[in-house]
């Protein structure tokens, strides 16, 4: 009965075992309560939920494609594997699945404006996106370093009408850009809605954007029941707040014959301090609202993160991963800013697929992950973006 | 159990006046000079002072108090320091109310129960965790009252006239009241609304109510005086401390000041 458990997570105060709940300043919690209400109701109105599939299927371009990725498999000589094409998703990755679901939920819930945080740009793009479809005003806090890094998507942003406000606090990337957000969002409570990209964040929001993101598994498990007649044996996706692997995972959290493998930045290395694999060297602790597993210093005071990808250079990680963590049902492991490298080459190379770093950090691991299976296995690799962004951190990195 | 911050608010209300509370971020610009001032305070008036221990991510603060927690723990400041402060603030016989200020994650990854008890022995009277809604962690609210440690909740304008009520019964001390929607920081101007919201959340509570967030000068401190028990300053205090460079007679300036407005014998609101 522990499997079923595991799916109504999570329980009415928004814990996922010891993790999760809300953590946040007084202001935010009419807020949250607001949207929890709303959200539950949307979440049970049909209307909504067609309008949802349809933005999905006509505008994001869903249901993404399963491949079966043959010359990977050859290389290998293992069990096949194949690759979840969210990188096919309009504006580039499964990000436009969280956002067209809270977008539509804003403009239901009257707000005018929305803020979001981004990384590596992709929720950033995502979320401009979305506010040109629902005609939202859009402002989007991105940390100085990843401005720097992520040129492109900055532009991107610009051009579909939203502000990016550059944050010069802290470690100046994706933590800070968070703090900044629900700052924004503590001033402008009433008008915005703030429009968070991953499974993390004071509940509702690792519940409704594992919610939306679980499109992502919900296709992949009907593909193989109905094309191969069974499921896989693996699935494995990056870790960084975790959205990917949540909404790709969620669905198959009771089929327990699906062994779930998630993947963190272990950077350069996990011993050299400059990495961001919360679950494998964090320790419970409190940031941006939730419980969870956190990289901090002996005085509480949070660390810094590293990865080559912006994405996942986060020093947390969702609460419900932290949850299944400890209940064993999801193995957390990590790949280094090289395995990345090594990933992004030898997808591009084999399938001719250029995948974002982030994906990248799963295409990494394959290499450990594969020899242990065998030939008449199946094993789904969760392509959550495309790497345009990234060409020119690779061009610096490999030559 | 004897608390000094129950104490003072006692006395305040015997002598019908006003309370005023001063934040200081501990180590900002340094460790000795959070203790001059703590000094200096007392003996300018101040009823007690709110001690922010310095975080990393530091959301509910705007860029004033994000800048003195950042140099502050450039220069080291570590969460033991706030219990020696403490100790060095009784040891040196000062008896004002101390409360500690800070973010949910320090104490819990030094472990509530631990944390509770050794901030009241170290001569710390109250608590205020601006991210730690008494929704949460019901435990740690346990600790502290066990060591006889007061947990003050925050009211913020958004806050329903029902949970109001609410965190009124989790509080202990007194309510802070936030008076704007947004984060810390000096303001020019106030929201019009404060009086209103307080009048309809004061039916519910008994408890003596501070209003913090943004009071920067001395007419302001006053005027929101009328609707509450007193005011807390912190934002407009560091910005001071920032200007004067070391030099601390300016900064006690501006809170003698203010406690002389705030005093000021008024046609009274009862506290």
């Amino acid at each position: 009965m522990k499997s079923l458990k595991i799916q109504s997570l999570p329980d009415k105060s928004g814990y996922f075992g010891i993790f999760g709940g809300r953590y946040v300043p007084e202001t935010l919690m009419k807020a949250l309560e607001d949207l929890t209400r709303a959200y539950y109701a949307f979440k049970r109105d049909k209307q909504f939920q067609g309008e949802l599939n349809d933005y999905l299927e006509s505008y994001a371009g869903r249901p993404t494609p399963v491949y079966e990725a043959k010359n990977l498999t050859a290389h290998f000589g293992k069990a096949a594997v194949y690759l979840k094409r969210e990188d096919l998703c309009h504006t580039g990755a499964h990000k436009i699945n969280n956002t067209l679901g809270q977008g539509l939920l804003a403009k239901r819930l009257g707000k005018k404006r929305i803020v979001a945080e981004t990384g590596a740009g992709q929720h950033g793009v995502a979320a401009a996106t979305a506010a040109c479809v629902f005609g939202l005003e859009c402002v989007v806090y991105m940390g100085d370093l990843d401005i720097r890094r992520q040129a492109l998507n900055v532009y991107k942003m610009k051009l579909l009408g939203a502000e990016v406000r550059p944050v010069h606090s802290g470690s100046k990337t994706l933590k800070d850009a968070t703090n900044e957000a629900i700052r924004d969002w503590v001033s402008n409570v009433e008008t915005t809605h703030y429009l968070l990209g991953s499974v993390v964040g004071p509940h509702p929001y690792p519940e409704m954007v594992r919610d939306f993101q679980s499109v992502i598994g919900k296709e992949t498990r009907r593909f193989f029941l109905m094309h191969k007649t069974r499921l896989p044996d693996y699935l494995i996706a990056c870790v960084g707040g975790g959205s990917n692997a949540m909404g790709f995972f969620y669905p198959f959290l009771r089929d327990r014959d699906v062994r779930l493998y998630g993947i963190e930045a272990a950077g350069r290395g996990l011993g050299s301090g400059l990495h961001a694999a919360s679950l494998t060297c964090g320790t419970h602790g409190v940031l941006h609202g939730m419980k969870s597993y956190l990289l901090q210093d002996g005085d509480g005071q949070v660390r810094l993160a590293h990865s080559i990808s912006a994405g996942l250079d986060y020093p947390s990680v969702g609460p419900e991963h932290a949850y299944l963590k400890e209940s064993g049902r999801v193995k957390y492991k990590t790949a280094t800013d090289r395995e990345a490298l090594e990933g992004f080459q030898l997808l591009t190379r084999h399938e001719g697929i250029m995948p974002a770093l982030e994906p990248a950090h799963a295409i990494g691991y394959l290499k450990h992950l594969l020899p242990r299976t065998k030939r008449d296995e199946i094993c789904v690799v969760c392509l959550s973006g495309r790497g345009d962004k990234d060409i020119d951190t690779v061009k610096r990195t490999i030559s | 159990m004897k608390n000094r911050l129950l104490t003072s608010i006692r006395k305040a209300q015997h002598k019908e006046s006003k309370l005023f509370c001063a934040y200081l971020t501990l180590g900002y610009p340094n460790m000795d000079t959070t203790q001059r001032l703590i000094h200096a305070f007392q003996a300018e008036g101040v009823d007690m002072i709110e001690l922010g221990f310095p975080f990393s991510d530091p959301l509910a603060d705007g860029p004033t108090i994000q800048h003195a927690s950042e140099l502050a723990l450039k220069r080291g400041v570590r969460l033991k320091d706030a219990f020696s402060m403490a100790r060095r603030i009784r040891q040196a016989g000062n008896e004002i109310p101390l409360i500690f200020f800070g973010y949910f994650n320090p104490i819990f990854h030094y472990g509530c129960r631990r944390f509770a008890q050794e901030a009241k022995r170290a001569g710390f009277d109250a608590l205020i965790v601006p991210d730690l809604p008494p929704d949460s962690e019901r435990t740690f609210r346990k600790d502290c009252r066990h060591v006889g440690l007061l947990q003050i909740f925050l009211i913020a304008p958004t806050t329903s006239n029902k949970r109001a009520g609410m965190i009124a019964n989790a509080s202990s001390g007194f309510i802070y009241y936030v008076s704007v929607r947004g984060v810390t920081g000096v303001r020019h101007s106030l929201p019009r609304d404060i009086g209103r919201h307080l009048r309809e959340i004061k039916k519910r509570i008994r408890q003596p109510i501070l209003i913090g967030f943004g009071v920067s000068t001395p007419e302001q401190a006053k005027a929101l005086s009328r609707f509450s028990s007193g005011v807390i300053v912190g934002s407009a205090l560091i910005d001071q401390i920032r200007l004067s460079h070391g030099k601390i007679s300016r900064v006690i300036g501006l809170v003698r000041r203010m406690v002389r407005a705030l005093k000021k014998k008024n046609p009274p609101y009862p506290c």
